[in-house]
């Protein structure tokens, strides 16, 4: 992309913005979000990030779900985690997501909408930036 | 088939012993029995914080948030939400009394006790894409700073905010801007110090990871105010993450035009680049730093000069840690009236802290200032693991003090850390617990501070040898009372008369260990005894022959190995070849190892 | 002006002087370690630290600025409880052979000690046996005595641009050394020895060469040889300071005296030998700019070589300047050369019978008498020991001689008798103005009315003049300090590099802060205030001297006319004149 005006910049902010409130990335309604800081990465969420990919493939669900990256969450002690967007279903955040359970997630949030026992737990923070 | 309604019970610890597995099978029963089993799906989940209101059940997607539930309200939970799609009112949270009762979960401003300010964007966006940090009014404080504001109005507006350095003493970081601006010259540095290194810390490199653009932005917004065209971020080689992700945050920033040449047409020029720290502790320590970045042996040089006016090669100079600069990114968006709401008086704003040790939930945490140290042990790092009892905490690493029990309610600010012989340092925060031996403890900061000191002051370099050399013969048992006296000595004089803050504090662990706890260094040192056990060469492993079965569990664990005995008969440990790694006292299961 | 207060006292200032120099002004001694006047404060030892009224903390006396309304305390018992355990660390890290230490009562560890009522040591010695690194003909480095002040590395690096010397390791494992950690000869040290004078202990020293010449003088029977010695100009304004006359203090006579009561058979004086130089290295001169417009004689600006730190430095680091460079020999190699070949003739000695010793002010020295081949030009090595100042006064004690109420005597002729040019080589600018005041004769036929060219005297670090000489204007630079050094040479590169014209034609360089007299061999101590006292003495000879151009000394008129023919002619080529190449700054 070029250097951008000021202008340029708010136009891109807004756009991005009603992005984030129609929760679509990409044309594709279903988020997986995997914290990918060096403390989720040391506790093996490259391996989840793969798991989690190839069970989506296998279950063809490529065409609806994109699978991103994020930093660390704050919940280290039970690193990997996952935050999982879905219409119709709450959105949560998966810890002690290791590659088995991973493919659990897919099977379970994503086919059968079905929330994973003992694997939620909640973001540290509201998020200041919603008000 | 999908669900109509989602309960996710608490389970954590504190609400699991406040009945949260009841509460959980209680609400299975209830759905089975009132055939509402396929409409609603019921969930243990992680802690929610906010334990002194527990159990807590949380409805979705009504985002009802029940408190002190009890196994007994199941009936009327599965009743009025799932069946009738009511909330239960009496049991829905109240900020107080008179306040309405349906509050929303994201209405429950610090319910959870943690307040996200600097890691608000962390774990939410994804750090290699621009796009989505501009979404959350990336870059606007930028914006801001360049068209509406002039340098003097940032300066004013940092002020209002209240911010103060997060690295370590707390300077207020509009005072270092102003005294930079106003300094003479025409080149002047903007410099980002993230060459975290204390043990145990890690809440830049997260916040790094998690949000570069942050930083980047904050930077830009400093170059700006007091005259900069040019900012390093000295990094530790040890983050390769980081240091990806701000390679390419600054390549992105550059391609959109919000680093570089005239920025956004403002016609204001900064650049970024990044110089990578070897890993020296000292190099912290700005002057240390500054030399370092020049290229030279990292060394702290005495202040004055302070890098304010004679900096990076001798030009005035900005240097701020990571998480100061992104305070400053959020003030500049959200403005200092909101930002000075919160935390305390003096201490304005939020800190991140490393929550590690032998804490529940370890991890990384923001809390308002003001905070107390026993919502963040208790509350949100849920405790001791293992249920033990807790010791202290060391703040500010090895530079820091320990804080006892009867410190825990004390506010968390710069002046009540340093009140208590701590710092309030960059963060790190490491909770110990009975099994930790305050003479460890001390010893091993003060090898850490050793290994570290630069060599260039005599009182740090030699005085941290020093003392580690009678922490030492303290955990041998082979100390005499008037080592204590010495260790005083020496650390007062260190204090005092060292040329940086890491040999000035470098004696804070035993001094403080040594003024909360003289009763076990006397221990070690007239008794010969190491309560805790972690100091090995004063621990003596022995069999009670009354207890041992003879099951031989012990002797096939021992790895020297020194236990001998027949099948079935009390065994006995070679003392004079035990090594004490302690594995026959975990391994017994009749508790006929005992440690003495 | 700042008013403060200082012990109660008060005390008024320029703006940005220290409180340690503040303290001085009201007669309040501040006592510190690694403090050096010469050097920027670096803030190491702790020592110096004191307390400012209602504040907590301490500051460093040597850095801080003193401020207005500013009240300090030095002394109040809680400080001398922290300097002292600060000393006492110290001392738990450096061996107790005091005795056999070359620093023995010169040592300011010592005097710390002893100063601060030292009686007991609390703190277990912590040394590291670190290998004493002897590779270096001129300088002993002694890591294990080592205080970690920091001074050598500032001289090295700061003062002397050299970057030689560096702080290995860290924390307590920091050590001086070597840079690159090679052996000391194997780097870029240029042996200016520096270090070795602004070292509080006996971490870095001369390499003592005293036995090897005791051995000599008192070596009887067919191994015993005629032992003859030469001082050189910086010695005799600094040799009194080790035995407590004021810096400057002249005593040539005395020194005279005190090496034939040391039993040295011939005295010559090393200012006959300036004297030479300036014969041979004036007249190079002279052949060089008259002959500028075609350069035959070689190329302009002409640049004095007699500091062989600064030639070993010119060597490693502009070794493509070698051509702008004077062939002469430095003083000490002419006499060397003069006293194996002409006077051995002149007195009927076999060379191989004369033990050639010199007394400099220099460590480098010690390195130039075996420097090349050309330094064995009689045949023989030409000086076969080098002592400095400060092994002298070594000798002079050991021999239980009194120098301060010595009686005075003169030197042994023909080398002995010497002008006011060849003294004043001692002070910085002093080989530029002896130079003048011959090119300014062979250029113009005619003697000087006035001598003194003051422009290039004094401690600036650079200095520039410009002379007429016979309607020609010379342009002069004189750089002491080897840090000064590089800005000069570059402006000369610049101008070459642009095809304009030289700045200078003549350049005196010398590698120590004013010139010899502050060299690397002389009695501890020096400071600015030394140094100019010393310059003065030098000055002061120079003034009282019957002739005060080389070219008068009728000794020299003899040597040329006896022996040497003409200046810069076949036997002063053979015997006076050297040789340099561009050498490596790393040998492994």
């Amino acid at each position: 992309m070029a250097k951008m005006s000021l202008e340029q910049l708010r136009k891109l902010r807004e756009e991005k913005k009603q992005d984030l409130t129609r929760r679509e990335v990409e044309g594709k309604e279903i988020q997986i979000i995997v914290g990918m800081g060096t403390c989720g990465i040391a506790a093996g969420a490259k391996e989840t990030f793969d798991a989690v990919v190839k069970a989506v493939e296998e279950k063809g669900l490529g065409e609806q779900v994109i699978i991103r990256q994020t930093g660390c969450m704050g919940l280290c002690y039970v690193e990997p985690t996952v935050e999982v967007v879905k219409p119709g279903m709450p959105t949560v955040i998966y810890g002690k997501m290791t590659k088995d359970v991973a493919k659990d997630l897919v099977a379970k949030h994503l086919v059968e909408g079905k929330l994973l026992d003992d694997h939620i737990f909640d973001r540290p923070a509201a998020d200041i930036m919603k008000k | 088939m999908a669900y109509k309604n989602f309960i996710l019970v608490c389970a954590g610890t504190g609400c699991e012993s406040n009945k949260g597995i009841e509460i959980y099978e209680s609400l299975l029963r209830e759905a089975e029995a009132q055939g509402v089993k396929n409409d609603v799906q019921i969930v243990k989940t992680g802690c929610f914080g906010f334990c002194e209101k527990g159990p807590i059940v949380k409805v979705l997607p009504s985002e009802s948030f029940y408190v002190e539930v009890k196994p007994e309200d199941a009936k009327e939970i599965i009743a009025e939400q799932v069946v009738k799609g009511r909330e239960v009112k009496r049991l829905l949270y109240k900020k107080d009394e008179k306040s309405a009762s349906n509050v929303k979960v994201e209405d429950i401003e610090f319910y959870q006790k943690q307040f996200r300010v600097v890691l608000r964007n962390c774990g939410v966006i994804n750090p290699e894409n621009i796009d989505e940090y501009i979404a959350r009014d990336g870059y606007s404080g930028l914006e801001k700073a360049l068209f509406k504001m002039k340098p003097d109005d940032v300066i004013a507006e940092l002020k209002a905010s209240g911010l103060r350095g997060r690295g370590g003493a707390g300077f207020p970081t509009f005072m270092k801007w102003d005294l930079t601006k106003k300094a003479p010259g025409d080149v002047k540095y903007v410099v980002c110090n993230a060459d975290e290194g204390d043990p145990g810390a890690y809440m830049n490199r997260s916040t790094i990871e998690g949000d570069p653009h942050s930083l980047l932005e904050a930077m830009a917004i400093c170059g700006y105010t007091i005259g900069s065209h040019h900012g390093y971020i000295y990094i530790r080689a040890e983050y390769p993450l980081a240091v990806e992700r701000l390679k390419i945050a600054i390549k992105q920033a550059k391609d959109y035009g919000l680093l570089g040449k005239d920025i956004l047409g403002s016609g204001f020029d900064f650049d970024i680049e990044i110089r990578l720290g070897a890993g020296a502790f000292v190099c912290g320590e700005e002057t240390a730093l500054l030399q370092s970045l020049e290229g030279k042996r990292g060394m702290p040089t005495p202040k004055p000069p302070f890098p304010a006016n004679c900096g990076l090669w001798k030009k005035p100079t900005v240097i701020n840690n990571v998480e100061t600069y992104v305070n400053v990114a959020v003030i500049m968006t959200k403005g200092a009236a909101w930002y000075s709401k919160i935390g305390t008086e003096k201490s304005k704003g939020t800190k991140t802290f490393a929550l590690t040790g032998k804490i529940q939930n370890s991890g990384l945490v923001e809390v308002p200032m003001g905070t107390t140290l026993r919502d963040i042990v208790f509350d949100i790092g849920g405790g001791i693991r293992g249920g033990r009892k807790f010791k202290g905490v060391q703040t500010g690493g090895p530079s820091g003090g320990i804080i006892t029990e009867k410190s825990l309610d004390e506010p968390i600010t710069y002046e009540s850390l340093s009140a208590l012989g701590s710092m309030m340092g960059s963060g790190g925060m490491i909770i110990m617990d009975e099994d930790d031996c305050v003479v460890d403890i001390a010893k091993f900061y003060m090898a850490f501070c050793c290994d570290e000191s630069c060599g260039k002051c005599a009182p740090c370099r030699i005085g941290t040898k020093q003392m580690h050399a009678i922490l030492e013969k303290i955990s041998k048992g082979t100390a005499v009372e008037a080592d204590l006296d010495k260790l005083e000595k020496i650390g007062k004089s260190m204090t005092k008369a060292s040329l940086c803050m890491l040999g000035g504090s470098a004696a804070n662990p035993t001094l403080s260990t040594l003024k909360h706890f003289r009763e076990e260094y006397l221990e070690h040192i007239r008794d010969h005894k190491c309560r805790s056990g972690k100091c090995k060469d004063l621990v003596v492993y022995e069999i009670d022959a009354s207890k041992c079965i003879g099951c031989g569990l012990c002797a096939r664990r021992c790895p020297v190995p020194c236990i001998a005995g027949e099948k079935k008969q009390p065994h006995v440990i070679d003392k004079s070849r035990c090594i004490k790694c302690g594995e026959c006292f975990k391994a017994c299961k009749f508790g006929a190892v005992a440690k003495k | 002006m700042i008013n403060a207060k200082i012990n109660g006292m008060p005390v008024q200032v320029a703006e940005g002087t220290t409180i340690l120099e503040a303290a001085r002004k009201v007669e309040v001694k501040i006592p510190a370690l690694c403090y050096n006047d010469d050097l920027e404060p670096w803030a190491a030892c702790g020592i110096c630290v004191v307390k400012l009224e209602g504040s907590p903390k301490l500051v460093r006396a040597c850095t801080t600025p003193i401020a207005e309304g500013m009240s300090v305390i030095t002394n109040d018992p809680d400080l001398v409880q922290t300097r002292k355990t600060v000393i006492e660390l110290i001392l738990s890290t450096h061996p107790d052979d005091c005795l056999a230490c070359p620093r023995n009562q010169e040592c300011e560890l010592q005097r710390l000690a002893a100063e601060f009522g030292v009686r007991e040591q609390p703190f277990p010695k912590m040394l590291r046996g670190l290998p004493v690194d002897s590779s270096s003909v001129s300088l002993i480095l002694n890591p294990d005595k080592c205080v970690r002040c920091g001074r050598c590395v500032k001289v090295c690096q700061d003062m002397q641009n050299v970057w030689a010397i560096e702080f290995l390791g860290r924390g307590a494992n920091t050590r001086i050394a070597p840079a690159a950690d090679v052996q000391l000869n194997d780097g870029p040290c240029i042996r200016c020895g520096q270090c070795s004078a602004h070292c509080p202990v006996g971490a870095i020293y001369e390499n003592d060469q005293t036995r090897e010449v005791w051995d000599q003088l008192m070596q009887s029977g067919p191994e015993a040889k005629t032992c003859v010695v030469q001082i050189a100009p910086a010695v005799r304004v600094a040799l009194g300071e080790a035995f407590g006359l004021k810096p400057g203090a002249n005593v040539t006579k005395k020194i005279y005296t005190a090496l034939r009561r040391l039993g040295f058979d011939v005295i010559f004086d090393t200012n006959f030998a300036a004297d030479l130089t300036i014969m041979e290295e004036g007249t190079e001169f002279v052949k060089r700019f008259t002959n500028m417009a075609t350069g035959k004689e070689g190329p302009l600006p002409l640049i004095t070589s007699c500091c062989p730190a600064w030639v070993d430095y010119l060597e490693k680091y502009y070794g493509d300047m070698i051509p702008n460079f004077s062939t002469a020999k430095s003083p000490q190699q002419m006499m060397g050369a003069m006293i194996k070949t002409y006077y051995a003739q002149k007195a009927g000695l076999d060379p191989a019978k004369v033990f050639s010793v010199s007394i400099m002010p220099c460590t480098a020295k010690k390195y130039e008498n075996g420097r090349d081949k050309t330094m064995w030009s009689s045949g023989q090595k030409d000086v076969d020991v080098t002592l400095t100042t400060r092994e002298l006064a070594r000798m002079i004690k050991q021999a239980g001689i009194d120098l301060v109420n010595l009686p005075e005597s003169e030197p042994d002729s023909p080398m002995g008798p010497n002008t006011g040019a060849g003294v004043i080589f001692g002070a910085t600018g002093g080989v530029m103005e002896a130079a003048l005041r011959t090119a300014y004769t062979l250029i113009t036929g005619q003697e000087l009315k006035d001598v003194n060219f003051t422009g290039v005297r004094g401690l600036s670090g650079i200095k520039e003049a410009s002379v007429h000489i016979g309607g020609t204007e010379v342009r002069v630079a004189v750089a002491h300090q080897m840090g000064n050094i590089a800005q000069v040479l570059e402006m000369v590169k610049k101008a070459k590099a642009e095809g304009k014209e030289t700045p200078w034609h003549f350049i005196e360089v010398m590698a120590c802060r004013g010139g010899c007299i502050g060299g690397g061999g002389q009695p501890y101590g020096c400071t600015d205030e030394v140094r100019t006292a010393r310059i003065r003495g030098i000055y002061d000879a120079d003034e009282g001297s019957t002739y005060r151009c080389s070219h008068q000394n009728p000794y020299i008129q003899q040597v040329y006319k006896e022996f040497l023919g003409e200046p810069c002619g076949h036997k002063s080529h053979e015997l006076l004149h050297t040789h340099y190449e561009s050498k490596p700054l790393y040998l492994k």
